[in-house]
């Protein structure tokens, strides 16, 4: 049955694109409508946009998964949601945040600022760019299909085996976690590459590295991160995919398999992937702090070597997540060292955001709200990390309520009130007009305090017994009323973001204009207009300083000065290619997971057919004359 | 980007460097070398996984049964022989030489499908041998690593044709330049992975 | 920020920590009061972290409020902060003093991650070998040639050494009160020790997410004065499995036409001892049922007949097609094993 849904829309998909079924009036009808713009586009600005979308509607998924969880857990034996699908709501709920929110949301700001905050009119590779977004899609699609169609994923966003095979998780569930993973893992492998020849090669002239604002550095050792990080994910993913479409026997013990490989490139993967959804956050509050403090970043220079530090520490450290899989005391000893290591850069970061604010002239406005709730907030999941980086305390914390407390102060309290503070932040920049402030502030003080409650008190969930990804505990536990103030908590954090939605229709509705430079920004990006041209920069600006328009300001200048002459600007095409191939990812995706092996190949058979369409393609882009950008100019200074 | 190089006159002769004359080139190179980072990183993922099963041949045959070191070596011969030829071939590119670079790229492709031919036929041999991909889990480590190899050697294969079929209908221009360039540093990737899989899988293999 | 919304933070964060007390004066299980060894050890370290972070937290606090509060935008005040560009001597503070923290906590953090790995000296500790099966316990003590599930009797004030490992998923067994826990992963052994200080029953987790009914895979440690635990092995080496009525005669007929291919009786003429579901010798001493129930008549029924209600994903088929009669012979029979 799947597999006929599967061959029909594949023929479909193939009908129309080879023979161009549709006649040429509905050809025209398609490219003029607005949709078409968005699917084809490759301008950075709206591919953030797109991210941004993708993002929050996964966010709302993901967070329905966790109140349907926090209802699960209000009282001890209920039988509201057990067994088998609460295993699919937290493996689904890890998975999600962490892949569909965190890292969309993130590349969301990424994309919407770097190439402004460095003064490029574009990134290096627009067409990889918008593949990287559409492979994001696809693959969070096809993991949210499992919903749908029978079962979902239930062996944890870690996906541990053997619980993970065929003999232990029947269906079709963990096939959607695999290829979903797969698939926007591509997308967010190329999405890194991007930014980080963007930053490499892109700066305007006089952008040195060491005049780059802190948001482009950590997003910059993110992506390299990135880079880093995400294959051996992907090749741990391919071997389970192995294991369980094709009867390999990586991980099955009675065939001489070792689970505690994917164990092992998991968590290489995995704890870089913590710091890549941190570390842009941690640019983020650099930046809001800065500006809502008027002063310059205290310690710049270290904060630098600091997040480069954290990045190299961060694939040092992976043995931590396991130090209870028993690989002796020597492992365990330098793996904790080395844990305890990326305390001291993260503890000069904090200190410098103290000192930044030291002396300052602090405006509190929701975007600086959400930077300072995360100081407090990030220190606290920043110490119990520390705790956590100890063997013996470990053996006690380790798959218990801690560990759920602790990624949480540093997931929600360290990026989400980041990528929070940075939407505040930069979405005049990005829609040009502002959210409001009132609403806004309610927001933060709701999904503040709803956040503690919830879980400030897990902590000690976890050091009464509880164990972590459990559908439900004993009455004798007598654990019953923390676990019900948590659920309160989490229903408060859910109206907060309501209110965020509230917000931002609010804001639409009654649009106020944000100007070009609502904050007194001190970077790049504040120069131009609220939302930029197509083309960024009508001409490239001459960066002088660190905090490049702030030292204009300050020497009474109301602009950067240009670095070239007016002239005609080159930008590359739009295409729809990167969507047909992730089109045809999808479709290769599907077809594995219903076992047609057949369908799975001809996707991927497709994938490559469109590379050798785009290779053959001669896309030299369009150049947007020099009146044209005087008159663009003249109407957005009017 | 504004910078461009306009790239419709092909004829008026390559700057030295055509595969970084162009902001776009040398995004291509810059990113190509990066992507090949990460290629690295999940070799070297297959290499662990493969060295932590190898023992497990469970009923099939042993490392030691298994390899023939000299049809390897011969594969091995012909693989590093096809990074020097395409070497020669971007060396010819450089010299805006367009026959030197089509010639030497083509022989670096039908070396490139020698070697595919004797691993194919490897492979077969060991089937018959009882080493399969489901038989074991030193198995499915090996064709795993061997395959993702045997993989990428396709696609450059493949690659290189579709370059030179470009080639052919638009002649050497700095579009094609930093193409060419780029296929020859991915052929030289795929090559120094397989000299690791000599030493690391054949010649371990056969000591331990 | 008005100085109203302050204080309502104030006032909610004390709330939650006031409900907090309240609702946990007793926990049944805390870190916070190990009634072993290794659990002190445990919690040594966890209170040196603790005060270590709390001092980081304060110190971080004491900075953060005053700056909030002193250097708050006054309205009317559009002057321009000094920028500071940053102060060696102040980064290189923040540098070192954490590493003088951090180095207070390693030094104990080593010495203790490497006695926990120690192996007890053979002649003083009892070995028990673990297997975890989706969703129970198995316990083997080599040494005294006894099998049991779910119920891991250990003798108080003798270190018992444990060799873990699973028949099918990854667990993690999981003692709170006695000590840290320890993953079971197939094809592997792994080991560790702990003891008890004083007798109880000690509440037992699985803490490694292991399937459907992960969340109730629980076991319970008794510890017991030696005496007694010498007698509780010396019952289990010779149970009385044998019937003693005709009830129970009938039961053990049933037992064997439906349980027997999974389940094991030791001391009794069965033909096979299953080992694919937990030995029964002497079930009707245990406390649980399945680890999760109170041992009794009516719930040993109703396990009996839903066992996947209880804990789904169970590999324990349901029995309620067996008629009333056989029903309570097998109860009455099991209910006799001693």
């Amino acid at each position: 049955m799947a597999t006929i849904v599967v061959l029909i829309v594949f023929a479909l998909f193939l009908g129309a694109i080879l023979t161009g079924g549709y006649n040429k009036q509905m050809l025209a009808r398609f490219r003029s409508h607005w949709l078409w713009d968005w699917i084809t586009t490759v301008d950075h600005k709206k591919i953030g946009i797109l991210y941004l979308i993708g993002g929050t509607i996964f966010f709302v998924i993901g967070g329905i998964e966790a109140l349907l969880m926090r209802t699960q857990l209000f009282y001890p034996n209920n039988d509201f949601m057990v067994g088998r699908t609460f295993n699919e709501l937290l493996s689904m709920h890890g998975t999600t945040m962490i892949f569909f929110v965190a890292m969309p949301l993130l590349f969301a700001l990424m994309n919407a600022v770097i190439p402004l905050q460095i003064g490029a009119r574009d990134v290096a590779f627009p067409f990889l760019n918008a593949l990287g977004f559409w492979l994001f899609l696809c693959g969070g699609l096809l993991m949210n299909l499992s919903w749908i169609f029978g079962n979902a994923p239930d062996s944890g966003w870690t996906n541990y085996v053997p619980i993970a095979l065929n003999e232990y998780s029947a269906g079709t569930g963990i096939d959607y976690y695999v290829l979903g993973l797969q698939i926007s893992g591509i997308g967010t492998l190329i999405g890194g590459l991007n930014f980080i020849v963007t930053i490499i090669n892109m700066r305007t002239p006089g952008m040195s590295f060491l005049r780059m604002p802190l948001f482009t550095w950590t997003s910059f050792v993110s992506s390299a991160l990135i880079l880093f990080g995400f294959p051996p994910l992907t090749a741990g993913l391919f071997l389970v995919m192995f294991d369980r479409l094709f009867g390999a026997n990586f991980f099955d013990v009675a065939a001489g398999g070792n689970p505690v490989i994917w164990q092992h490139l998991f968590w290489i993967f995995g704890h870089p992937e913590v710091y890549i959804v941190i570390l842009p956050a941690f640019g983020i509050m650099s930046e809001v702090i800065s500006t809502f403090a008027k002063k310059r970043l205290f310690g710049y220079t270290s904060m630098v070597f600091a997040t480069l530090l954290i990045g190299f520490l961060g694939f040092m450290v992976w043995v931590h997540h396991m130090f209870t899989v028993g690989m002796g005391p020597v492992a365990n000893s330098i793996f904790a060292i080395a844990t305890m290591a990326i305390a001291v850069p993260t503890g000069i970061k904090v200190f410098n955001w103290l000192f930044t604010l030291w002396g300052g002239k602090i405006r509190f406005t929701t975007a600086m709200l959400y930077a300072v709730g995360f100081i407090p907030t990030f220190v606290l999941g920043g110490v119990t990390g520390v705790m956590l980086a100890s063997p013996p305390g470990d053996y006690q914390y380790h798959d218990s309520y801690f560990v759920v407390a602790h990624f949480h102060y540093v997931l929600i309290g360290g990026t989400v009130f980041g990528i929070l503070a940075g939407v505040y932040y930069w979405w005049p920049k990005m829609f040009g007009y502002l959210l409001n402030e009132k609403l806004g502030k309610l927001n933060f003080w709701l999904f503040f305090i709803g956040f503690h409650m919830t879980f400030f008190i897990q902590h000690f969930l976890g050091l009464f017994g509880m164990p972590r990804r459990v559908f439900t505990y004993q009455p004798e536990d007598q654990v019953e009323l923390i676990n019900q103030i948590s659920t309160v908590g989490a229903f408060l954090q859910a109206v907060a973001v309501v209110v965020l939605v509230i917000n931002v229709i609010y804001s639409y509705r009654n649009r106020v204009p944000a100007g070009n430079d609502p904050w007194d920004g001190r970077t790049l990006e504040w120069t131009i207009t609220s939302p930029p041209p197509v083309y960024n920069f009508a001409q490239l600006p001459k960066v002088r300083a660190l905090d490049a328009f702030w030292h204009e300001k300050m020497n009474g200048k109301k602009e950067l000065e240009p670095a070239e002459p007016v002239g005609p600007i080159h930008m590359p095409n739009n295409t729809h290619l990167p969507f047909l191939m992730s089109l045809a990812f999808f479709v290769s995706g599907l077809g594995f997971v219903f076992r047609s092996n057949e369908v799975g190949a001809l996707g991927l058979i497709f994938v490559f057919l469109v590379m050798f369409m785009r290779s053959f393609e001669q896309d030299h882009g369009y150049h947007i004359e020099t009146d044209e950008i005087e008159k663009t100019e003249k109407g957005a200074s009017v | 980007m504004s910078a461009q190089v306009d790239r419709t006159d092909a004829s008026a002769g390559l700057p030295a460097h055509p595969e970084r004359a162009t902001m776009e080139g040398r995004n291509k190179v810059l990113g190509f070398w990066l992507l090949l980072g990460a290629e690295t990183v999940m070799f070297a993922c297959f290499f662990g996984t493969y060295l932590a099963l190898r023992g497990s041949s469970m009923d099939g045959p042993t490392t030691q049964e298994l390899y023939q070191i000299p049809m390897v070596a011969l594969s091995t011969v012909i693989l590093l022989t096809s990074s020097l030829t395409s070497v020669i071939g971007v060396h010819g590119m450089h010299q805006n030489n367009y026959k030197k670079m089509m010639f030497w790229f083509g022989v670096t492709v039908l070396l490139g499908l020698s070697f595919l031919g004797l691993e194919i036929y490897e492979f077969v041999e060991y089937v018959h041998e009882g080493h399969t991909f489901t038989g074991s889990a030193f198995g499915s480590a090996f064709y795993t690593l061997l395959g993702t190899h045997g993989a990428h050697v396709l696609f450059g294969v493949t690659w290189i044709t579709t370059l030179m079929i470009q080639a052919r209908k638009r002649g050497l221009n700095l579009d094609m330049a930093p193409k060419f360039y780029l296929a020859s540093l991915y052929w030289h990737f795929v090559d120094v992975v397989w000299v690791f899989i000599f030493t690391v899988v054949y010649l371990m293999g056969k000591v331990s | 920020m008005s100085r109203g919304k302050r204080l309502a933070l104030l006032l909610s964060t004390f709330a939650i920590f006031a409900l907090m007390l309240t609702g946990c004066q007793e926990p049944a299980k805390s870190v916070f009061d190990p009634k072993g060894t290794a659990g002190e050890m445990n919690l040594d370290l966890i209170m040196t972290a603790i005060y270590i972070m709390t001092f980081v937290c304060a110190v971080v606090m004491i900075i953060f409020v005053y700056v909030l509060i002193r250097y708050r935008q006054k309205p009317g005040d559009n002057s321009i902060p000094k920028q500071v560009e940053g102060s060696m001597k102040l980064e290189m503070l923040w540098i070192i003093i954490p590493i003088i923290l951090l180095a207070i906590l390693a030094v104990p953090t080593l010495s203790t991650t490497f006695s926990l790995a120690e192996t007890p000296n053979e002649k003083d500790a009892l070995k028990v070998k673990v297997t975890a099966h989706q969703y129970w316990w198995e316990f083997e003590y080599p040494e005294l040639g006894i099998k049991t599930a779910q119920e891991l009797h250990i003798p108080v004030g003798k270190k018992v050494h444990f060799e873990l490992t699973s028949d099918d998923v990854v667990h993690s067994f999981w003692v709170p009160e006695l000590g840290g826990k320890q993953d079971l992963t197939p094809g592997q052994t792994n080991t560790m020790w702990l003891d008890a200080k004083e007798p109880g029953v000690y509440a037992g987790r699985c803490a490694e997410l292991c399937g459907a009914s992960h969340a109730l895979m629980n076991f319970e440690v008794v510890a017991q004065e030696q005496e007694k635990f010498d007698q509780w092995v010396a019952k289990r080496q010779k149970p009385s499995s044998e019937p003693q009525t005709a009830e129970q005669e009938a039961g053990k007929k049933v037992f064997s036409q439906n349980c027997m291919s999974c389940h094991a009786i030791d001391g009794t003429k069965l033909k096979t001892k299953g080992d694919k579901a937990p030995n029964l010798t002497g079930i009707s001493e245990r406390n649980k049922i399945a680890g999760l129930l109170e041992n009794n008549d009516k719930n040993m029924e109703k396990w009996l007949k839903h066992p996947d209600q209880i804990k789904p994903g169970t590999y324990m088929p349901s029995f309620d097609f067996l008629n009333k009669k056989d029903m309570n012979n097998l109860k009455a029979y099991l209910e006799s094993l001693e």
